[in-house]
């Protein structure tokens, strides 16, 4: 760790109040919200030429969602990052107006009413409701390392869950990773990406040590014990699974790479990095060679226009839709982003880089790269290995999503199906983000807020033995 | 429908606020590392009136108390003393529970924190675990394995 005394709020000089910097949090979810509301009132101008009734009804529960939201990381998380919160408004508040931009275009196509953007303004509010229900039960981070093994078994459950339900309940476009019941579909692989990330946490700070030091140098690389390769090939196994079962390359791809790097913040060896490609690259092979699925999207990724008609048609509207966007983007409202498949969930990147342009769809990555940042910045200034872990790994996972989602979408990589996380349309990936970024606001929290005064020095000062590690 | 010079305004006016809040959010970024405003004013006072009052009262060597090489002395300067079993270590333990890298001390305005540097069986100020950097006062004890240190 290498912080210096002024970003450690430990180094305080005694005596100054640590800044929790509430206002400024409160200042940027003000501007987040009205870029929100700007960008709505584009969108209606420039489609219909006016401003629709919905408008202020809308901006009213946005604003309340993050003004509550604010209130409560104010009672209950004092010391939290100031720039986690408005950076997924703002996402947030983006693929709102995109959603509903979209639902216009349906108005207009098909004569369409209704649309998804309430639905997904509903599950915005389900999302924070689960924030405030992680603020409130959790109130210090490391609690979550208890219940590690608990939450691995929740997590395998919702991962497998849909794979063992019949199809007609978990089964759409061919991939077999929803529960539908009542007129919901869940997609619990979001939810059991989190639990995931807590158990692989608390796993690897009780068996770093061995997985870091056990081991054999070979031209210049530590290369572990064979017994020691264990876990990171149950992972593999688990991924592989993955994607026989429920066809489903993103989760597949999403939980692997999560494990290999928080296995290499663990241990600091770059070995199991490579040792993760050299696996990744063995089950990508396979995984061409034996599933058709698979095959189908490697072969439409390499050449997308000579499928336009089948299997590519998506991804060459898609680029067709980028390009037209250009640097600047077409305007909120003046594209056609419609003419890309499923664009709401999936292809909403390619949306907003038609309307936005390049230069909207890299701001919207750095606004991500915010997000990561005070992630991995939590990461770097909590105390406890579990926390930093944690940190490193949730943070790791959005930016992971991220490039999955978007070299989907620009034709980079593979296709996944993977949600761009808080923008995309989808009830399970939002609300489950909003957990993510719950836990993530409590670990920073821990971290930013200063240490208890020191103690006074203890009278005697021992002989006490120092620890010894016992393996 | 609305006329195309407004649609031309909202297309950048959007680009542009879109930008504007990233700058804003890198403000905040800016001010977490560098102290900031409000940092400033705490951080900065203590920095800028020690070198002359502080230097004088400030903790000028390291002695080792206990362990080995028990009475060995360091004068501190402004660089870091690295506490460790490995050869270029500026104070080289031979302690079997040390680690090869154990332990920093560094200067920072004129105080001194301890670090440890993911060493096995840790380091410890007074009785507590070194986990992060620690601001350590003259006469507090460091230990390392069964090495003391402290600063005076």
């Amino acid at each position: 760790m290498t912080s210096g005394p002024s970003t450690d709020p430990r180094a305080s000089a005694p005596g100054t109040e640590t800044p929790t910097r509430r206002n400024t949090e409160l200042a940027l979810l003000g501007f987040a919200v009205l870029i929100t509301l700007a960008a709505q009132s584009i969108v209606d101008l420039t489609v219909t030429g006016s401003l629709r009734a919905e408008l202020a009804g809308f901006g009213a529960w946005f604003a309340a969602i993050w003004a509550v939201l604010h209130l409560v990381v104010r009672t209950l998380a004092p010391y939290a990052d100031p720039l986690l919160l408005p950076a997924v408004a703002l996402l947030s508040g983006l693929g709102l107006t995109m959603i509903h931009r979209l639902d216009l275009a349906d108005e207009q196509v098909e004569g369409a009413s209704g649309g998804d953007a309430p639905v997904q303004l509903l599950w915005a509010t389900v999302g924070a409701g689960l924030f405030i229900a992680v603020l409130v039960v959790l109130r210090d981070h490391r609690l979550l390392a208890r219940f590690a093994y608990t939450l691995a078994l929740i997590g395998l459950v919702l991962l497998a869950l849909p794979a063992v339900l019949p199809a007609s309940i978990s089964e759409v476009y061919g991939a077999k990773i929803w529960i539908r019941v009542a007129g919901f579909s869940i997609q619990p692989g979001e939810f059991a990406k989190i639990c995931l990330i807590v158990f692989f946490a608390s796993y690897l700070v009780d068996k770093r040590d061995v997985l870091a030091l056990a081991s054999r140098r070979v031209m210049g690389l530590e290369i572990p014990r064979a017994r020691d390769l264990g876990p990171v090939l149950v992972a593999w196994a688990l991924s592989i699974l993955v994607l026989v079962f429920e066809r489903d390359l993103g989760s597949s791809l999403l939980l692997f790479g999560i494990f290999v790097v928080m296995l290499y913040v663990a241990t600091e060896r770059s070995s199991w990095l490579l040792i993760g490609l050299g696996l990744f690259a063995a089950g990508a092979f396979l995984a061409y060679q034996l599933f058709g699925h698979v095959r189908v999207r490697v072969d439409t990724w390499l050449d997308p226009f000579a499928y336009r008609d089948e299997g590519g048609y998506q991804l060459v509207q898609s680029l067709f839709g980028l390009g037209t966007g250009g640097l600047f983007g077409a305007g909120l409202g003046g594209g056609r982003p419609d003419q890309v498949p499923v664009a709401k969930s999936d292809f909403i990147a390619a949306a907003l880089g038609e309307e936005l342009g390049l230069f909207g769809l890299v701001a919207l990555i750095v606004v991500y790269l915010i997000l990561v940042e005070r992630g991995l910045r939590t990461s770097l200034i909590v105390r406890d290995a579990f926390g930093k872990l944690l940190a490193g790994g949730l943070a790791f996972a959005v930016a992971w999503q991220l490039f999955v989602v978007l070299g989907g979408v620009t034709g980079l990589l593979p296709l996944t199906g993977l949600t761009t996380p808080f923008v995309a349309y989808g009830g399970s990936s939002l609300v489950a983000n909003f957990g993510l970024v719950a836990i993530l606001v409590r670990i920073s929290d821990a971290a930013r807020r200063p240490a208890a005064p020191p103690a006074p020095p203890k009278q005697a000062i021992g002989e006490a033995p120092t620890e010894v590690v016992t393996p | 429908m609305t006329a195309e010079i407004v649609l031309q305004v909202f297309r950048f006016g959007f680009l542009l606020l879109l930008w504007l809040f990233i700058f804003a959010a890198f403000r905040v970024v800016r001010a977490d590392l560098f102290g900031g405003r409000a940092g400033r004013v705490a951080s900065v006072p203590p920095r800028a009136a020690a070198p002359g009052k502080k230097r004088g009262r400030g903790p000028r060597t390291l002695v080792v108390t206990a362990g080995p090489l028990s009475g060995t002395k360091i004068t501190l300067g402004e660089q870091p003393i690295l506490i460790g079993r490995a050869d270029d270590s500026t104070l080289v333990l031979t302690d079997d529970f040390a680690s090869s890298r154990h332990a920093r001390l560094t200067n920072r305005g004129g105080q001194w924190y301890v670090e440890d540097l993911g060493s096995t069986n840790g380091t410890y100020l007074d009785q507590q675990r070194v986990q992060g950097p620690l601001l350590v006062a003259p006469g507090q004890p460091i230990r390392i394995g069964q090495t003391a240190l402290e600063l005076r």
